[in-house]
């Protein structure tokens, strides 16, 4: 990594923290940076991030991944299945096995049939969902502890780690109220307590997809599949090959998130999903089609939910509100700089309205948390779409032999 | 009317039900069920004439998804988000209807605009973000969607939009009698055939004419099947994507209307939020067009009504969505295999027309 780029990644951390000290010592609300929070965020980033993993496997190589919530179903199943029977492990092997199978027939119908893959994708999502809640009934109805709609429970968890001679003086010395200091303790401390051992598995995944995709010939070669294919295969890449194991492998990573919902919810429930696969979809959106920019989108948006459902005196949302709005300033200062005038000065109102509602209002409603990841989505999309760039073959059908 | 393509059109679905039937079939020999059993028992249900109605207010909900879908289809636009666009239109309609106190037709016309006026602003937002700022529609609809259902979860919950229904969930106020489409009881006595499927046969006949009868219509084939043809020969495409997107808002907001208006009453909790993914599988199997859509609806309706009736063999409803999910994938894996087959039987023809000619390649 060069310098620069390291400058800027410590910047950008600062200015996080410097926002976040800043909200919690206005809101008088120390949840917003505690090693529970940070802990809780990370849990709920697993899912989105491997969804968001899942979705740039598939597009990096052409072929779009709206069937990202259907793999993930198939995830949560397989691993309540084989989890009550075979503890934990077991279920992260089936909801592993069960969600590449969901990326398999996406890849058999897009690839192998020329099927347009949102038709596909779609097709893949219907499927998942008539085919776990047929089999939660005939597997699960006869069975102690289970129902017609969800699993008996899952034997065992997956271990995780706190290790106390960190995150102890730590917790200390964010109760402590000291700004900045007590923040970074915080966020620091959580990264030590109740650490799931899938949550460091995602991490690595996060960074073997990072230096598989972009630092090896293999990973030239199935990017090179999303880029151009047809210049690809005349160098003599089997780009379909590619296709097939680029969209398997994002079924398995997306089974993976699945099978670690059912697994932390100790059952598997029909609908546990609730869309992450989508959330995910819009991760890998918010994160440029890159591991870096998706896996921060994640934690932001598991930041989001867990402080939404832990929300016990209705304080954390409308800091979230406070926080939202100095982004958007900081965003706004960055867009100004740059010459790109009228886009800061409308994030720059936006920020001003929201502040407007963070004093007028002393408590928001939770679905205004629910709804910040997708407004985030299309506010990226709106504003940064000439910064993003999608693999340039991205949803193009490939045939070998016809041009395009 | 080419015989020899309307045949071609036929074999995609036949294939999907076939196939689906026998895998259907190796599931049930596999649970020990009786296949025939299984079978007769739903066909003798879903032709009885209660189920019939049933099935015929069903397939009017499922139509009018799929054509709300199959519009946006015609010219390479993905509305995936009929699902939001339906449910914010419905939950409008049924307060607006609600809050009426107005003869039956004004009322009833009052709700219909009202629901196609905010069905279509959703989907306005869509239009706005692709035309204006680039932003694909596919996944725009897909995170409109999420916020629709947050909207309306607040609206229903926390304002005073929402109240404590017959039904013990919060819900819109209910609707008058004079508001409602209850619809005529001609098959069955004790069922009524919602009023909104002869609105929705209206419906129908307008979308073919549009699309095959005007100026518009044929300048959206047109940007569908090319878009830079189009533009060659003075289409506005912008335009074009901006007023197909508004249109299908419009027939998206009226999805939940058979059901509020013929049955519900209010928009509560439990009304369902996905009619707007069965649109997409219904226009794909139905190929865009009004009748191919108006028989893929009423299967996909036929299935999902007949399977009430398989709890009583002891097996999983969900069977017949396994075959519904099967027939999609079948279905359009055949229609691209049968597209191609095409493609090289023209480029075989022109190749020997020409080579008659004397022309060489």
């Amino acid at each position: 990594m060069n310098i620069m780029r390291q400058q800027r990644l410590l910047g950008i951390f600062g200015v996080a923290i410097a926002i976040l000290s800043i909200t919690r010592t206005f809101t008088h609300n120390p949840d917003l940076t505690s090693a529970v929070t940070v802990s809780q965020a990370l849990g709920f980033a697993v899912p989105i991030g491997l969804a968001g993993l899942a979705g740039i496997w598939s597009e990096r190589a052409g072929v779009v991944n709206i069937g990202l919530e259907g793999m993930m179903i198939l995830g949560t199943f397989g691993a309540g299945w084989a989890g009550y029977q075979w503890g934990a492990w077991a279920g992260l092997l089936a909801g592993i096995v069960m969600g590449a199978f969901g990326g398999l027939l996406l890849a058999i119908a897009s690839v192998t049939f020329g099927v347009d893959q949102i038709i596909a994708g779609t097709a893949v999502n219907l499927l998942a969902t008539g085919l776990t809640k047929f089999l939660a009934i005939l597997l699960f109805t006869d069975v102690v502890g289970g129902g017609q709609a969800q699993s008996p429970p899952i034997k065992g968890t997956l271990p995780s780690f706190t290790i106390e001679a960190i995150s102890s003086p730590l917790i200390a010395l964010h109760a402590k109220d000291i700004f900045i200091v007590s923040d970074v303790a915080g966020v620091v401390a959580g990264l030590f307590f109740h650490l799931s051992i899938l949550t460091v598995i995602t991490v690595a995944l996060f960074v073997f997809t990072a230096w598989l995709l972009w630092k090896t010939r293999f990973g030239l070669r199935l990017r090179s599949a999303g880029e151009n294919p047809w210049a690809a295969d005349s160098l003599g890449v089997n780009v379909n090959r590619y296709k097939y194991m680029a969209v398997t492998f994002s079924g398995l990573l997306a089974g993976l998130g699945g099978a670690y919902l059912a697994i932390a919810a100790t059952i598997y429930r029909n609908g546990q999903t609730a869309g992450r696969g989508f959330i995910g979809l819009a991760t890998m959106i918010f994160g440029n089609w890159r591991p870096g920019g998706t896996g921060a989108g994640a934690i932001m948006f598991g930041y989001i939910d867990t402080l939404r459902l832990i929300d016990s005196d209705n304080k954390n949302v409308r800091g979230l509100i406070l926080l939202g709005a100095l982004v958007l300033f900081v965003i706004a200062a960055a867009m100004i700089r740059t010459s790109r005038r009228a886009t800061g000065i409308g994030f720059l109102l936006l920020g001003g309205v929201m502040i407007g509602g963070f004093m007028a209002a002393s408590n928001f409603p939770p679905e205004v948390a629910q709804v910040a990841p997708y407004i985030t989505t299309l506010l990226v999309l709106a504003t940064a779409s000439q910064n993003l760039r999608p693999p340039a073959a991205d949803g193009v059908p490939f045939r070998k032999g016809e041009g395009h | 009317m080419n015989f020899r393509r309307f045949g071609i059109s036929l074999i995609a679905p036949l294939l999907g039900v076939v196939i689906s039937v026998a895998v259907t079939s190796v599931i049930l020999v596999a649970i020990n069920a009786n296949v025939g059993d299984v079978f007769s028992s739903m066909i003798r249900y879903g032709t009885s004439p209660r189920a019939m109605t049933l099935i015929l207010n069903l397939a009017t909900t499922y139509f009018l998804s799929a054509l709300a879908v199959a519009i946006g289809f015609k010219m390479n636009l993905f509305n995936i988000g009929v699902n939001g666009q339906y449910v914010l239109g419905a939950v409008a309609a049924g307060a607006v209807a609600g809050a009426l106190t107005l003869p039956k037709i004004p009322s009833v016309i009052i709700t219909i605009l009202v629901a196609m006026v905010v069905g279509a602003a959703w989907a306005g937002i869509a239009a706005w973000l692709k035309v204006a700022r680039g932003v694909s529609e596919v996944i725009s609809t897909i995170m409109l969607n999420f916020i629709a259902i947050a909207i309306i979860s607040y609206v229903i919950v926390r304002t005073s939009v929402g109240h404590e229904t017959s039904l013990n969930v919060r819900g819109t106020k209910e609707i008058a009698e004079s508001g409602m489409l209850r619809g005529l009881a001609l098959l069955d006595e004790g069922t009524k055939i919602y009023g909104f499927f002869f609105i929705s046969i209206f419906i129908g006949i307008a979308y073919w004419f549009i699309l095959n009868r005007t100026r518009f219509g044929y300048d959206l084939r047109a940007t569908g099947h090319s878009a830079s043809a189009a533009r060659t020969s003075g289409i506005d495409a912008r335009r074009m994507t901006v007023v197909t997107m508004l249109l299908s808002g419009a027939i998206a907001g009226l999805v939940g209307l058979p059901y509020l208006l013929g049955e519900a009453a209010s928009y509560n909790l439990n009304f369902p939020t996905d009619w707007g993914f069965t649109g997409i599988a219904i226009a794909l199997l139905g190929r865009n067009n009004p009748v191919g859509i108006a028989v893929g609806a009423l299967l996909w309706a036929f299935l999902d009504v007949a399977s009430g009736q398989l709890i009583l063999e002891g097996i999983p409803r969900e069977i017949t969505t396994i075959m519904q999910g099967l027939i999609v994938i079948v279905v359009v894996i055949s229609y691209e295999i049968v597209r191609r087959r095409q493609l090289t039987t023209e480029q075989t023809r022109v190749a020997k027309a020409l080579e008659a000619q004397g022309v060489s390649a």
